[in-house]
């Protein structure tokens, strides 16, 4: 165990009122984030956050320090969000990984066979950075964002929460989602190209506006 | 000599990439591609961008409720432990 993690869960378990207090507030926005990747509304995603501390107070007794307190504590998150959302029959089981080869764009961007340079850009990419940095980082964007996330399918929608929303290590991720490196790399990739390609449709919009 | 790579190829590598997580090879086949390619290096400052954005999405508002009645939990549950 860790020198951090062996003083917090030594603090939690003496009933230390304010180390509860301090890693609920550094954890539970997460969690409810992370939870609702799996059921269908704000408020089941907060009572399974709330279940959860409801398992960290009883259990903290027996942590063994196996892995990280922050692995150990969304692992709990999961279980429960997992069931409660196969209860409400939402969730896909975390096996049925996308083995079909979507493409991260559109294969009609690139020259075909018979063009001068197959493979290659018919247009190039819009270059982001000659836009005014205000209409990039707008709460529409924002908005565009989530509901591109929003409309992932679950394994994906998950592995970019815990990445690129929550900061989580690809270790932390493949642990906790029981995948393997390399899948939840492809999860990570597909979901990224998704969401890039939302804010390119937004962008080009805005930017022509 | 590094192989050659379509940007075809290049935009299914552009998430390793970023996260340094190609081979040896191939990332040197896509980093010699984009000394060529002004396309592609806007490709992959896209992805930077989307990445960045996303990380910027964190609004921690926790519920006043929430914190009230697991604290009142975690009391409750030391006390009857003592």
């Amino acid at each position: 165990m860790s020198e951090d993690d062996a003083e917090l869960v030594a603090a939690l378990r003496r009933g230390d009122e304010i180390a509860f207090r301090s890693v609920f507030e550094l954890y539970h926005p997460a969690l409810v984030r992370a939870a609702r990747t799996y059921v269908r509304t704000q408020s089941v995603a907060e009572e399974v956050a709330q279940d959860t501390w409801f398992a960290v107070i009883r259990g903290v007794g027996s942590f063994e320090g196996r892995s990280s307190f922050k692995t150990w504590l969304f692992r709990i998150l999961f279980n429960q969000a997992r069931s409660r959302g196969a209860r409400e029959s939402r969730t896909t089981p975390m096996s049925s990984l996308a083995s079909d080869d979507e493409r991260s764009v559109a294969a009609d961007r690139f020259e075909s066979r018979s063009d001068r340079y197959p493979g290659h850009w018919r247009a190039d990419p819009a270059a982001w950075g000659l836009l005014p940095g205000d209409v990039i980082a707008t709460a529409e964007t924002y908005s565009v964002i989530v509901d591109a996330i929003a409309l992932l399918p679950d394994t994906q929608r998950t592995v970019i929460s815990l990445r690129d929303v929550e900061g989580f290590t690809p270790d932390e991720v493949c642990s906790l989602l029981d995948l393997s490196e390399g899948n939840q790399r492809v999860l990570l990739h597909r979901a990224r190209s998704r969401v890039r390609a939302a804010l390119e449709l937004h962008l080009e919009i805005v930017g022509a506006a | 000599m590094t192989r050659p790579m379509d940007c075809i190829e290049l935009v299914e590598l552009v998430s390793d990439y970023v996260d340094g997580a190609l081979s040896e090879d191939d990332r040197a086949a896509f980093e010699h591609h984009l000394t060529d390619c002004d396309g592609c290096v806007s490709y992959v400052s896209q992805m930077r961008e989307t990445i960045h954005l996303t990380g910027a999405l964190r609004v921690d508002d926790v519920q006043p409720d929430a914190r009230e009645t697991l604290l009142a939990a975690f009391r409750d549950f030391h006390r009857n432990q003592g």
